[in-house]
């Protein structure tokens, strides 16, 4: 069995992971840091769950997430319109941080799982903007806040129910499903494996020690 | 290379902090990058304490306005009101809902809080060089890293307030200023806790500090 040494990236300490059976978390013997996990299958079923969240996300901006009736009169708005009208009201800054973490930073991180996972499958290896589209993935991850979103609405929902009578829309339920399945994502989503397989961009000035990833997790994909 | 003894610093290794790869760190040259992914690879992340005590200190100041500034303009037909972040909830709380009430005030005023001290706990800690409760600090950090992005809720629910109260003349919701600010203090606290790096916690700790087992 190969030995594939790690540093832990919350202690630094250095330590092999052992092979691991399926299922299994391998942690880091000081701090208790995960650092690998083998999924059998783990990124193809995160192909599945991405598609499913491009479509769910789609609906979710599509489609208004709730309006409201007073005295005759209907409003309703989408994801996007909560930015909109922030910019409108002159809350630029604010605005441009709601549409960040509200829509382009999902739709960012979807996207690029999807290209990551679809290239990554086609070319062995990998080309090297496969790498890149990877970590703005991870980035955008960072920044993709749906879940907090969606407590956001229901707080606002609540505040303004006194004044007037509020409709769920669509958008509503698809923001539902969407912060499921990108939850799913984050969890099945096994980023070491495409790393194995992307081209490295070669211009080295260090040499590698790690990154040789020949341990369980191929075999199981067989 | 003796595993699980010792850092990988010390053994002169690095990892990216972008793809995760272990390399060799070149001590001849002055600029290393990794063979990998291409982004430059450093044993720890550049000046972590001076920047992430710069984002903090700047979070603090913006800290202030942000609670004391009104977020929100409301106008019906009986008047007009401007209200804070804790006027906000003290109407949630009047109006019945004292749960959204706790939500909020804990994701707008001690979440930010907390991590606004804990960020300088740890930077404290790790420049007084402390190898006490290494554990429970990584902990922290870790948790930090998590609910930061919970403290977005007041700038969603303003947003979302402001787009559907907008039946003129009978009722309108504006941002204020106040939102600006708030907006700056999550932005910064969660630029902060990814700019500090929790290796640093680790460093002074001797060969191998043993796990509670």
């Amino acid at each position: 069995m190969p030995l594939n040494p790690v540093a832990c990236p919350d202690c630094d300490l250095l330590q092999n992971i052992p092979h691991l059976p399926p299922q299994a978390k391998a942690r880091c013997r000081r701090c208790g840091k995960v650092l690998a996990i083998n999924r059998p299958r783990a990124n193809e079923r995160t192909l599945a769950l991405a598609i499913g969240a491009a479509i769910v996300f789609t609906l979710a901006n599509g489609f208004p997430l709730m309006g409201l009736s007073v005295a005759g009169r209907e409003v309703d708005t989408t994801i996007m319109g909560g930015a909109w009208m922030m910019w409108q009201e002159g809350q630029q800054m604010t605005a441009a941080l709601v549409a960040i973490c509200a829509v382009i930073a999902p739709a960012i991180y979807i996207s690029f799982t999807i290209v990551v996972l679809i290239t990554s499958r086609w070319y062995r290896p990998a080309p090297v903007w496969v790498g890149e589209l990877l970590l703005w993935a991870e980035l955008a991850h960072e920044w993709a806040m749906a879940e907090v979103m969606m407590l956001g609405i229901l707080v606002a929902l609540v505040k303004i129910a006194d004044l007037a009578t509020v409709i769920v829309g669509v958008g509503m339920f698809a923001t539902g499903a969407l912060i499921v399945l990108i939850t799913m994502i984050a969890v099945n989503f096994d980023p070491e494996k495409i790393w194995a397989q992307v081209q490295w961009v070669g211009s080295v000035t260090s040499e590698p020690v790690g990154g040789l990833r020949t341990g369980g997790d191929r075999e199981a994909e067989k | 290379m003796i595993a699980g003894e010792t850092s990988a610093m010390r053994a002169g290794l690095a990892l990216c902090r972008h793809c995760r790869l272990l390399s060799r760190i070149d001590t001849t040259g002055s600029v290393n990058y990794c063979p990998r992914c291409g982004h430059e690879l450093a044993y720890r992340r550049h000046d972590a304490i001076q920047r992430t005590w710069a984002l903090i200190i700047a979070a603090a100041i913006c800290y202030l306005p942000a609670n004391l500034l009104p977020v929100m303009k409301s106008t019906t037909l009986v008047g007009a009101s401007e209200d804070t972040i804790i006027g906000g909830v003290i109407l949630l709380y009047l109006t019945g809902s004292w749960h959204l009430a706790l939500i909020v005030l804990i994701a707008s005023v001690m979440i930010p809080l907390a991590k606004l001290m804990s960020l300088a706990y740890l930077l404290i800690t790790v420049q007084r060089r402390s190898t006490k409760s290494n554990q429970e600090r990584v902990r922290l950090y870790r948790l930090v890293e998590f609910i930061g992005r919970w403290s977005m809720l007041d700038v969603f629910v303003i947003a979302f307030v402001v787009a559907l109260v907008q039946i003129k003349p009978l009722m309108a919701a504006q941002p204020r200023a106040g939102i600006l600010f708030f907006a700056a203090v999550v932005i910064l606290t969660i630029f902060a806790a990814q700019t500090f790096d929790p290796r640093l916690i680790w460093d002074f700790a001797g060969n191998m500090e043993k796990r509670n087992e």
